[in-house]
């Protein structure tokens, strides 16, 4: 290392007048660098001390559960660890094996084994989430097996139903009995396996996952221009006005912020339904009739407008906190240089606002993504986002692979958005407040 | 994974841990008027017979948290109500103790209590409290001449106009459009195993597609009728009921074509205070307790013996039993939810009804 490019080591060896040619040393004789070096190695360790029980606190509460959430949309060993025996014979022998005798005995032994361990459900339900209305085709034949199976298997299982002679029930079986699989991804892609293992599309009616990424991702961006739009002449005003009228003026924005989700939900439902106040003045004043009542709620029309209203402070307040923090004299230095207020506006205070704009934007779209409550609540059939279908894969049917899957899609498709926000904005151009 | 899962929900429950002893059970409930009616008939009086605490905790379905914590094996709770389909489920799984027949009180005459609850109440996990159904509602100020009597009324706009609401869901409604297009209800089953059975229902279902307003939470289909937003609802009749009964709203209730389901108890796998939690089932499902939680909300006591003590509605001089599903009259026409057909068919049905949901 060179010293001559160490300004602290230029400074001591002009101030001490120590001789030039050795390394530089502190007062007890050791080389400065690694002094140096030493305190600050001390300085972080003492700073990632401090933060450690915050690390602990996120890994533990956020990123553990989290991580054992997304893990469950590739792993399901709900056949693998309770059908050993059947999984081991599919792992010897390659897709397309007819089932042999074999098969048969270890299909009947893991039958009685996970009837007596009571896991025959969770092996029936594995294999339902590929091939529905195959449940209750292992739970009773769990109830049959409790006693034991004789031999001939093939024969014993067949007669307690046919449908186990079904090659499309085998290759389902073949694909549950790894605990690992991309099922779940596929499924969420509205994409299914056919009877041969090959990627295809699923029936036409039951598509819908892709439909809703694609409707999430639009109404989101549909809802977060909204609140641009709304929000950006407001914050202005606050960042403008003298302080006591824009103190007011930010009470009237925080005041809805501070409200319940619920009861703000539930107030655009009285003010748009039907029968609700806005369709009654709209009659009142004759602009419509009576039997041409607007339908502005539980379709997504009340989506956008319930959301907007809800996620309006999240643009706002970075707005304003950076829109208070542009000088005055910039505006006015380029009108007074002959720009309109247009273009003063355009080039100059516009740009400005641009760090509060991006982390607005980001801030809004993001939450909009995994909104959940109130598109359940005023989206009607048309309004729904993707957050309420995992919604209903986490409490009605329990598939939580399946919600896993979307969620992690929906984590993906965020984390891109972010990454090409960051491409074409820039990530440290970010003003929160 | 299993254990760290373990280690994060013990920081948090920890403190509950500490607090765990013998005697006390830890009931876990739907909260509301149901869940009040629990702890009125049944935990109040099972707390002065016995001394033993009861802990009340609501969950929207708990179902949910009971499966978290038996895989999480951080189980607090010791009984539970639950959904039939979901108890079924739960059992099949293993994540339920089996209840022994043996320890469910006799009835009044002596018979034995097998013999007195109705078909299907009590299986190896589960032992029913109460029988709700979902029915026709309708605001009797809407219509003057004639007025809906049946499932077909419900799907005819032309002769009943204004809009309806259902749940946003497969199970129920699947059913009713089935009824509503003539199949008899000991047939709806069979057709609708069948794939022009499904296509059948979907079909009945898209003629009043755009008059439907969907809904989520049971609070909601009486608030959209006393809005006037909708002039019939498909709704769980205990709402219903508490709506025209305490608000004293003209809602008519149409027993014709009424689906019935059950609800009742399960004890976790791990439950902590499992001989108090047996206690606690055998106490609650004797006939009395079950008789009495009938005059809080209107679902029907499974137990035969029990339908013949149900009272007054609380409060009030209006005899509850007509109001129940389980009332002989109502049960004309009535079909029993399928719950084997459900655990096979819900995911695939639930997720065609959201696509067609989302096709406009």
């Amino acid at each position: 290392m060179s010293n001559a490019l160490d300004p602290h080591a230029a400074i001591v060896t002009e101030a001490g007048g120590l001789d030039p040619g050795g390394p530089l040393r502190t007062a007890d004789g050791q080389p400065l660098t690694r002094a140096l070096a030493r305190s600050s190695r001390r300085a972080r360790r003492r700073a990632f001390l401090l933060v450690l029980p915050l690390l602990l606190f996120v890994l533990l509460t956020f990123l553990l559960p989290i991580g054992q959430m997304l893990q469950r949309s590739v792993k399901n060993d709900g056949f693998s660890a309770n059908m050993p025996q059947l999984s081991a014979w599919f792992h010897e022998h390659p897709r397309g094996t007819e089932p042999d005798d074999a098969a048969w005995a270890a299909l009947a032994a893991d039958l009685t084994a996970a009837a007596e361990a009571r896991s025959i459900g969770l092996v029936g339900t594995r294999v339902n989430y590929d091939m529905p209305g195959t449940r209750s085709l292992f739970t009773s034949a769990g109830r049959k097996a409790r006693g034991g199976i004789e031999p001939p298997y093939r024969e014993a299982i067949l007669a307690m139903d046919e449908k186990w002679g079904d090659p499309k029930l085998w290759s389902v079986m073949r694909e549950a009995s790894s605990a690992y699989t991309s099922n779940f991804y596929l499924a969420a892609l509205d994409r299914t396996r056919d009877d041969d293992g090959n990627i295809t599309m699923a029936p036409e009616q039951q598509q819908i996952y892709v439909k809703l990424f694609q409707r999430t991702f639009w109404l989101s961006l549909i809802i977060t221009f909204t609140t641009f739009l709304l929000g950006f002449p407001i914050a202005h005003l606050l960042a403008t006005l003298p302080m006591r009228k824009s103190n007011l003026l930010m009470i009237l924005v925080l005041l809805p912020f501070w409200t319940s989700l619920l009861v703000r939900t539930t107030a655009w439902m009285v003010l748009l339904q039907q029968q609700g106040v806005v369709n009654d003045i709209l009659v009142w004043l004759g602009l419509i009739g009576n039997d041409q009542r607007l339908q502005m709620i539980f379709n997504q029309t009340g989506t956008i407008i319930a959301m907007t209203h809800i996620l309006l402070p999240f643009m706002i307040l970075p707005l304003y906190s950076v829109m208070r923090t542009i000088n005055p004299s910039y505006v006015r230095a380029a009108r007074s240089l002959g720009a309109t207020s247009w273009t003063a506006f355009r080039r100059i205070y516009f740009p400005q606002t641009l760090p509060g704009l991006g982390a607005g934007a980001l801030l809004v779209f993001i939450l909009a993504v995994g909104y959940y409550i109130t598109p359940a609540l005023v989206g009607g059939s048309s309004g729904q986002l993707i957050s309420n279908l995992i919604a209903m894969h986490m409490t009605q049917t329990l598939n939580w692979s399946m919600a896993a899957a979307l969620a992690a899609l929906l984590l993906g498709g965020v984390l891109l958005l972010y990454w090409v926000y960051d491409r074409l904005v820039g990530i440290d151009n970010l003003k929160l407040g | 994974m299993k254990r760290m899962l373990i280690l994060t929900s013990a920081l948090v429950a920890s403190a509950s841990v500490a607090q765990a002893q013998d005697k006390q059970v830890n009931l876990l409930s739907w909260g509301g008027a149901y869940g009040n009616s629990h702890v009125q008939a049944y935990a109040k009086p099972f707390e002065a017979k016995t001394g033993i605490k009861v802990t009340v905790a609501d969950a929207d379905n708990p179902a949910t948290p009971l499966k978290a914590q038996v895989e999480a094996g951080n189980v607090t709770t010791d009984v539970a109500s639950v959904e039939y389909a979901d108890a079924v489920r739960l059992c099949d799984e293993g994540l339920l103790e089996t209840i022994d027949p043996a320890i469910l009180a006799p009835a009044p005459d002596g018979a034995a209590a097998a013999d007195d609850f109705i078909e299907g109440a009590v299986t190896d996990c589960f032992v029913g409290t109460d029988v709700y159904s979902m029915i026709l509602a309708y605001d009797d100020s809407k219509f003057t001449d004639a007025k809906p009597a049946g499932p077909a009324d419900f799907f005819d706009t032309a002769k009943f106009p204004g809009k309806r609401t259902m749940r946003k869901g497969a199970k129920f409604n699947l059913e009713y459009a089935l009824l509503a297009d003539g199949v008899a209800p000991d047939k709806v089953y069979e057709v609708l195993g069948t794939p022009e059975g499904v296509d059948q229902a979907f079909a009945k279902l898209d003629t009043i597609k755009n008059n439907v307003i969907w809904w989520e939470a049971g609070a909601q289909p009486p608030q959209l009728l006393a809005d006037g937003e909708v002039s019939m609802a498909f709704a769980f009749n205990g709402r219903i009921f508490d709506a025209a009964q305490k608000e004293g709203k003209p809602f008519k209730i149409v027993w014709d074509g009424q689906i019935y389901e059950m609800e009742g108890w399960v004890i976790p796998k791990g439950a902590p205070h499992l001989e108090a939690a047996k206690e606690f089932v055998t106490f609650s499902t004797s006939p009395e307790p079950q008789a009495r939680a009938a005059e809080f909300i209107s679902y029907g006591p499974p137990r035969k013996s029990a339908a013949a003590l149900v009272g007054n509605v609380e409060g009030t001089e209006v005899a509850m039993g007509p109001n129940l599903p389980t009332f002989a009259d109502n049960m004309a026409g009535a079909l029993a939810s399928n719950l084997d057909f459900w655990v096979d068919h819900d995911a695939e049905l639930q997720e065609r009804f959201n696509a067609w949901l989302a096709a406009n």
